[in-house]
C-alpha cells in the first residue's frame, strides 16, 4: 500500500497543467495541495487540511477559515450561491467547535452580471447570515471581462472563537467510536447536476444546503468529550471524509451499508448517471465520531433536531489490520472497500 | 456501459418521451418501441427505451421499486 | 429480497459442494462485473465458486488506435468529439479526451440523440459521435444514422467500434478459455439480442448459460441456478430477467440494426481477432463512417511489456496476478484497458478489494 501511494503521489503532478478534476475534493485536490502548494508556504501549513485553522490570540483560541465557491448554476433547488458561500464556511467553523461571529465577503463578478441577480444573490447572504447571528464584516469586490467568471465566483473567509471545553481532532478518535451521519448523502450534488443544461433531467430534489450550528450544538450538548471530531462531507462526500479520517489516524472505519440514509430520488439519479451517492457532495449535513458511550444520546439529539430526522449511528472505528481502510459490510453481508474518490465525477458542485 | 433503469412514460409526442424515474424525469426515445403509450413502464438506456417492462415482475426485480412501494403503502 | 438471497446462498453453497470441484463462473458484462463487486456478492461465495470476468467491457476491448483517431480528430479543430462518459478517461497515445475537453472539441453526452442534437445545433463543425458498446448500445446508434440520412445532417458521422457479445463467448470457449463451467449471460444485451441467442452457447458446449440482471439477488439467484446445473450434469439456457427479456429480443431493435451495420470480423484489444463479432456500418451509409470521411485506416496497437489485460479479459487470471498491477499499472496511470475502464476487472479489483 505504501509503494502504491508513492505511485499515486508521482502520477499526480505528472500532468503539466491543472485539471478541472483537481478542485474534485478528491485525491488529485489532495495531491496538488501537498506537493505544489503547502511545500512553498513555510511551516504553517499543517491545519491546511483541516476544514479551519485554530491558533491563539492572546487568551482565546480562535478559528479561522476560508473558502470558494464556484457552483453552477447560481441559483438551484434549495440555495443558491449566496446561501451556500455563507453556509458553506459557518460549517466548517462549526464543525472545528468554533462559534461563528464573523465572515469577509469578496465578490469576482463577470462583466455583464444582472445587476439583479447580484441582489438576489446578496440578499440570500445577508439572510442567511442574519439568521444564523453573523455579520459580513468586511468585503471586496472585482469585476472581470466577460467569460472570464462565468457569472460570479465568491470567497468567504469565517471567524470565529473556539468553544470552551470542546476539543475536536483526529488524534481523539479512538477504535470503538462510533460513526454518526445527520441525514441522507448526495443530495446537494445530485440537485446541482440536475440543473445543468448538459445534463438536462428534472426533479423534485433540492440541495441540502444549511448552516448546521444549531445541529452541531445539539450533538456536542449530548457530552462534549465524548464528541471526538467532525466534518462536513462536501466535495468528495462521504466517502472522502471517513477516508480523511483513516488517513489521518492510521485506523480502520467499518460502516454498514444499509445504515447509510439515502433518498430514493437521490440514489435513482445516480444509478442513472453511472454515479455513487457515496461521492457526491453534501451541503447540509455532518459526520461525527463520537465515544461508544455518548452515540446513542447524540443521534437521539440530532433526530429532535429539524436538520438531523435521519441522523443515524452508520458505524464504527476499529484497529487496522495491514493497511487502514474504510470497509463497508453491504445489504448481503458481503465486504467491499470504500475508496477515496479520485475527484472526477462531478465539476463546480460547490 | 450496460446502465439501464425502468422509468414510466409521462409524456409522449411521436417517438419523444419524457420518463419518470423514483421522481426524476428524463428525456427519452422511443424509436424502438413504437407500441408504448404514456403510463407504459420501460427500461431505458442511453436515452432510449428499449423494453417495456412488466409491473409486477418490476417489484420482484428491482429494489428501489419495492422501497417506493413501501413508502407509497404507509400513506 | 433478504429471504431470497440467503436461500440463493444456501443453494450455492450446497450445489457447489455436490459438484466436488473449483467452479468458474464467467460474468461476461462488465456491468455485472462492477454490480458483483459493489454489492460484496465476491466475499460471501464459497471458497470454490470463482467467478471470472469477461470481456464484455467495450471501454476495455476496445483498440487503442481507435483513442488515437478519436485524439487526432479532437486536435484538428473543425470536429466536435461526442462520447459517451466511459471513453472520455482512456489514454491515447498522447493524453485522453478528457485533456481535450477544456478545449470544447469533446462534448460528453449521455445519449446518441444528443450527439445528433450537437451536429444541428453546430452546421460549423463535423461531429463525430464515439460509437461504442455492444448489442445494448447499438440499436440506438442505428437510430441516430438512419435519422441523419433521412434528415440529411450530413456533419454527422460516427466512429463506430460496436462489438457482439456471442461471438466472443464462443471465441472463448473454443480456444481461450474452455475452463469457463457456466456464464452469467448480460441481462440488457439479451433485452435486443433475447435469451435464445445464447442457445448456441449451451447446445454446442454444454454450459449452463443464465440471463440475469444487475440487482443482487438477481445475480445470486442466477449463481444459485448454474451451480445447481452444474451439479445435476445440466446445461441449459435460463432467464431470470423475464421483466425485460423475451426469447426472441426487441424486433425493431434488430432490424434498425440490421439496416444500418453489417457484421464483420473484429479487433478485441488484449485478445485479438474474433471472427463476425464486430459491426461495421453498411455502404449505404459509408458518408456516415468517420473511419471513411477522414480517410483514416486501423492502425493496429501494441500491447504494452509486461500487460496481462489479455488473459484478464478471457478470464485466465485475476488481476492481482499480473506483476503490474496497483504497482506500475493504477486507475489514474493504467498501463492496460482493464484498468482504464471503470468497469474493468482491473479498476474494479483495485477499487473494491482490500489489499
Amino acid at each position: 500500500m505504501v509503494q502504491v501511494r508513492k505511485r499515486l503521489k508521482m502520477q499526480a503532478t505528472a500532468n503539466d497543467k491543472i485539471l478541472l478534476a483537481h478542485g474534485g475534493g478528491g485525491q488529485l485536490s489532495e495531491d496538488l495541495i501537498r506537493q505544489v502548494i503547502l511545500p512553498r508556504l513555510g511551516g504553517h501549513g499543517g491545519q491546511a487540511l483541516h476544514d479551519a485553522a485554530t491558533f491563539q490570540a492572546g487568551s482565546q483560541w480562535v478559528c479561522m477559515t476560508t473558502d470558494s465557491y464556484v457552483v453552477k448554476p447560481l441559483f438551484f433547488p434549495g440555495g443558491d450561491i449566496g446561501k451556500l458561500a455563507v453556509c458553506g464556511t459557518l460549517n466548517d467553523l462549526a464543525v472545528s467547535g468554533a462559534q461563528p461571529f464573523a465572515l469577509s465577503l469578496a465578490l469576482i463578478i463577470e462583466e455583464g452580471f444582472p445587476i439583479a441577480s447580484l441582489e438576489r444573490v446578496v440578499d440570500s447572504i445577508g439572510r442567511t447570515a442574519a439568521a444564523n447571528g453573523v455579520q459580513v464584516i468586511t468585503g471586496d469586490t472585482k469585476t472581470v471581462e466577460a467569460g472570464s467568471a462565468d457569472g460570479l465566483f465568491i470567497n468567504t473567509t469565517g471567524i470565529g472563537l473556539k468553544r470552551p471545553g470542546v476539543d475536536l481532532g483526529f488524534d481523539r478518535i479512538a477504535p470503538g467510536d462510533k460513526i454518526i451521519l445527520s441525514g441522507t448523502i448526495g443530495d446537494h450534488g445530485m440537485t446541482i447536476l440536475s440543473q445543468r443544461e448538459d445534463i438536462g433531467f428534472q426533479s423534485q430534489m433540492q440541495s441540502d444546503c444549511a448552516a448546521l450550528a444549531d445541529l452541531i450544538g445539539q450533538c456536542l450538548e449530548s457530552g462534549s468529550e465524548g464528541v471526538r471530531f467532525m466534518r462536513d462531507p462536501t466535495r468528495g462526500g462521504l466517502a472522502a471524509t471517513l477516508n480523511e479520517v483513516v488517513r489521518a489516524t492510521g485506523r480502520s472505519i467499518e460502516i454498514q451499508e444499509e445504515l447509510v440514509p439515502v433518498n430514493p430520488t437521490v440514489k435513482a439519479a445516480a444509478d442513472m448517471l453511472g454515479l455513487d451517492v457515496f461521492n457526491v457532495a453534501n451541503e447540509g449535513k455532518v459526520v461525527a465520531v463520537v465515544s461508544q458511550d455518548t452515540a446513542d444520546r447524540c443521534v437521539d439529539l440530532c433526530r429532535r433536531h429539524p436538520l438531523g430526522r435521519q441522523a443515524a449511528i452508520i458505524g464504527q472505528v476499529k484497529a487496522a489490520v495491514q493497511a487502514p481502510v474504510v470497509e463497508m459490510v453491504t445489504r448481503i453481508g458481503g465486504r467491499r472497500i470504500v475508496q477515496m474518490p479520485y475527484g472526477r465525477d462531478l465539476p463546480r458542485i460547490c | 456501459m450496460c446502465l439501464a433503469i425502468p422509468a414510466r412514460i409521462v409524456e409522449l409526442e411521436a417517438d419523444r418521451a419524457v420518463v419518470d424515474a423514483m421522481g426524476n424525469r428524463w428525456p427519452a426515445r422511443t424509436t424502438l418501441l413504437p407500441q408504448v403509450k404514456v403510463g407504459d413502464l420501460v427500461l431505458v438506456h442511453a436515452g432510449f427505451a428499449i423494453s417495456m417492462v412488466d409491473e409486477q415482475e418490476a417489484k420482484e426485480t428491482w429494489d428501489l421499486f419495492l422501497q417506493m412501494d413501501a413508502l407509497n403503502s404507509e400513506f | 429480497m433478504v429471504d431470497r438471497i440467503a436461500d440463493a446462498r444456501g443453494q450455492i453453497e450446497a450445489a457447489s459442494q455436490r459438484v466436488g470441484r473449483p467452479i468458474h463462473i464467467m460474468e461476461v458484462c462488465g456491468t455485472h462485473t462492477v454490480a458483483i463487486f459493489r454489492s460484496g456478492i465476491r466475499s460471501v461465495l464459497p471458497r470454490q465458486v470463482r467467478l471470472l470476468s469477461g470481456p464484455g467491457c467495450p471501454v476495455c476491448v476496445t483498440d487503442q488506435g481507435y483513442i488515437d483517431t478519436a485524439l487526432d480528430l479532437a486536435d484538428r479543430g473543425d470536429c466536435l468529439i461526442a462520447t459517451y462518459g466511459d471513453m472520455i478517461r482512456v489514454p491515447g497515445r498522447n493524453g485522453s479526451l478528457e485533456s481535450r475537453a477544456s478545449g470544447g472539441n469533446v462534448r460528453v453526452v449521455l445519449s446518441a440523440d444528443d450527439a445528433l442534437r450537437l451536429a444541428r445545433d453546430h452546421p460549423d463543425k463535423t461531429v463525430v459521435f464515439l460509437a461504442v458498446g455492444f448489442e445494448t448500445t447499438a440499436p440506438a446508434t442505428a437510430v441516430v444514422i438512419k435519422e441523419a440520412a433521412e434528415q440529411r445532417i450530413e456533419n454527422f458521422c460516427a466512429l463506430c467500434a460496436h462489438k457482439l457479445v456471442v461471438p466472443a463467448m464462443k471465441a472463448l470457449l473454443a480456444g481461450k478459455n474452455d475452463k469457463i463451467d457456466g456464464f452469467l449471460c448480460p441481462g440488457h444485451v439479451s433485452v435486443i439480442i433475447g435469451s435464445n441467442a445464447f442457445l448456441p452457447v449451451v447446445d454446442r458446449f454444454h454450459r449452463p448459460c443464465v440471463v440475469t440482471g444487475f440487482e443482487t439477488v438477481q445475480i445470486m439467484e442466477a449463481l444459485a441456478e448454474i451451480c445447481r446445473q452444474l451439479s445435476e450434469g445440466r446445461a441449459q439456457l435460463r432467464s431470470l430477467y423475464r421483466a425485460v427479456v423475451t426469447a426472441e429480443g426487441n424486433p425493431v431493435a434488430q432490424q434498425m440494426m440490421a439496416a444500418c451495420f453489417e457484421v464483420a470480423d473484429g479487433t478485441w484489444r488484449g485478445i485479438g481477432k474474433i471472427e463476425a463479432s464486430a459491426l461495421r456500418l453498411k455502404a449505404e451509409y459509408g458518408r456516415f463512417d468517420a473511419m471513411q470521411r477522414f480517410g483514416f485506416s486501423e492502425v493496429p496497437s501494441q500491447p504494452k511489456s509486461g500487460c496481462r489485460c489479455g488473459e484478464v479479459l478471457c478470464g485466465l487470471i485475476e488481476p492481482p496476478q499480473c506483476g503490474l498491477f496497483g504497482k506500475a499499472c493504477l486507475p489514474q496511470s493504467p498501463v492496460g484497458p482493464c484498468m482504464v475502464s471503470s468497469e474493468g476487472a482491473c479498476a474494479a479489483w483495485f477499487k473494491y478489494v482490500r489489499d
